[in-house]
């Protein structure tokens, strides 16, 4: 019946765009041209067994998408920082605080922190992702309610905060009290899951600079988070694009902020050790 | 590759809707154009516009315009559900005639600018650019 | 007013008596198009801003009419003439009523 034909009309459609494979482009990338970002490096050491080399995800961007990252002004997401900035100074909670009073001007205080998050929290005795910190200082210090964790307010609030590290490389511990979750997000990452049978590797590890249907496939590295997607034309939280990838293997995800994701944001993020911070980033 | 029943047929009906639509949406267009010029004869030269060739998304696609001497320049996408983008203004403190924006366009398609001089007359642009349906990114 | 829209602007502070200066402006807003249905199926109505204005000491630099094509958080890039020193005036209009405006000064030197 009909069917069979309809396949063959998509058969036909998606085998039009045959364009050619392709490795990462040899663009560099500047901010404002000053900010100098490292888009390739040596890849960290305990990838030493299947990459020689990383990229950010912007080499495998057309020319027009990596456009928008290179002028503060051109990025979109640079506006959700300026929000950013906003909550940071808003008094909020039953003790009366804003960001700004404990930690003054973001400039000062957040430079660095976003390079090396996920890390060990000795007082909570657990492995925080930069959005738990921020929940944890709302809800701990500012006696405030928590944002929720892939909201607009969050990514708002880790825009604003990974502004002040880009440029600096990503250098997230992976040994110490952090090596039990960052082997679990190992684990995860070479897990195939859903119908299409599909682990992060597959993709990211062993096809990137190949097509996946229309889209040119990068290594996933997740340096440039929280990322403004053209797709849905906001800042897009790293769980959040971790459920997207789960849910394309026609797969049940995990949640945001569980703990499950959280061990694989630590691996991920170990990954692209040596790539620049770069968010807010800009993909499609 | 494995596709759902209900995937295929989104795509199949994707490919009826191809083929039919642009009978449509021109006529939207052609009534937007009529509207714009009152029926006068436009030029092929006299209007820049720059639009790439293929968008990653069409969500958020580049366009810029450019027509020395005009007063204003009308944005047309010929193959979206309603056609008209934007008209550009031109005042007197103007630098130069010229913008940049970026736009929504549903599929692959014809951007159209039509600028309307100073002395009354018109010229048109058009540029085809390629919408890709994505992969994880689309 | 729609929540969380904020208007960003990007003009020179200073400009030569007649120079023609690159100005740059961005608004956070949904830009929601009318064309889309939420989980139930009932169509999400139409909320854009539908024109922007940009003026130099009240007189016009550009007037833009916009449809729902024009991306989520607008964006335009455009010149204008300085003959003199003053203010720039950027507006946006939204189907809702609310009006948004920046002002950016620029002197002469």
């Amino acid at each position: 019946m009909k069917f069979k034909a309809m396949t063959a009309v998509a058969a036909l459609l998606l085998s039009v765009p045959a364009m050619t494979l392709a490795d990462p482009d040899e663009d560099s990338l500047a901010i404002n041209g000053e900010i100098e970002m490292v888009t390739e490096t040596a890849a960290p050491a305990h990838l030493s067994d299947t990459l020689d080399t990383i990229y950010s995800g912007w080499r495998f961007r057309e020319d027009e998408t990596q456009a928008l990252q290179m002028d503060d002004f051109d990025n979109p997401g640079m506006v959700f920082a300026d929000l950013g900035l906003d909550q940071w100074n808003k008094v909020e909670g039953e003790a009366g605080k804003s960001c700004a009073s404990c930690h003054g001007t973001p400039e000062e205080s957040m430079k660095g922190v976003r390079a090396v998050y996920p890390k060990w929290n000795e007082t909570a005795g657990e492995v925080r992702t930069l959005a738990m910190q921020i929940n944890g200082c709302r809800t701990e210090n500012m006696k405030a309610e928590p944002y929720k964790y892939t909201s607009g307010q969050m990514t708002n609030m880790e825009a604003l905060i990974s502004v002040q590290s880009r440029g600096m490389p990503v250098d997230v511990a992976m040994d110490g009290p952090v090596q039990a979750t960052w082997e679990a997000g190992k684990e995860i990452y070479y897990t195939r899951f859903g119908q299409l049978e599909l682990s992060c590797a597959n993709c990211h590890e062993d096809n990137y600079g190949n097509m996946i249907r229309a889209d040119h496939l990068s290594q996933g590295q997740i340096n440039g988070f929280p990322t403004y997607r053209l797709k849905n034309a906001k800042l897009n939280q790293v769980h959040d694009r971790f459920r997207g990838c789960i849910r394309d293997t026609r797969g049940h995800t995990f949640e945001a902020g569980s703990p499950e994701f959280v061990a694989l944001e630590l691996y991920v993020a170990t990954r692209g050790n040596g790539l620049s911070v770069e968010g807010p980033s800009v993909r499609n | 590759m494995d596709f759902t029943r209900r995937d295929t047929l989104a795509l199949g009906m994707g490919a009826v809707a191809l083929t039919v639509l642009p009978f449509r949406a021109n006529a939207a267009a052609d009534d937007a154009i009529a509207a714009f010029t009152g029926g006068a004869a436009m030029a092929d030269a006299g209007v820049t516009l720059t639009a790439p060739e293929i968008a990653e998304n069409g969500n958020t696609v580049p366009i810029s315009v450019e027509a020395e001497g005009a007063v204003s320049i009308m944005v047309l996408a010929a193959g979206n559900p309603t056609p008209g983008v934007g008209t550009f203004t031109f005042g007197e403190m103007a630098g130069a005639h010229s913008a940049s924006t970026r736009i929504r366009l549903a599929g692959t398609q014809d951007v159209i600018a039509i600028a309307k001089m100073a002395d009354g007359s018109f010229a048109k642009a058009s540029s085809n650019v390629k919408v890709t349906i994505g992969g994880c990114g689309g | 007013m729609a929540e969380g829209v904020k208007p960003r602007v990007k003009a020179p502070s200073k400009a030569a008596a007649g120079e023609a200066v690159v100005l740059k402006t961005l608004i956070s807003h949904q830009m929601e198009s009318g064309q889309r249905k939420n989980a139930d199926g009932t169509p999400i109505p139409r909320s854009i801003i539908n024109r922007f204005t940009c003026e130099f000491n009240g007189k016009s630099v550009i007037d833009i009419q916009m449809e729902p094509a024009i991306s989520t958080n607008p964006y335009f890039e455009f010149e204008a003439v300085i003959p003199e020193a003053g203010d720039l005036k950027f507006t946006w209009y939204d189907d809702d009523g609310s009006v948004y405006e920046d002002v950016k000064s620029v002197a002469i030197g």
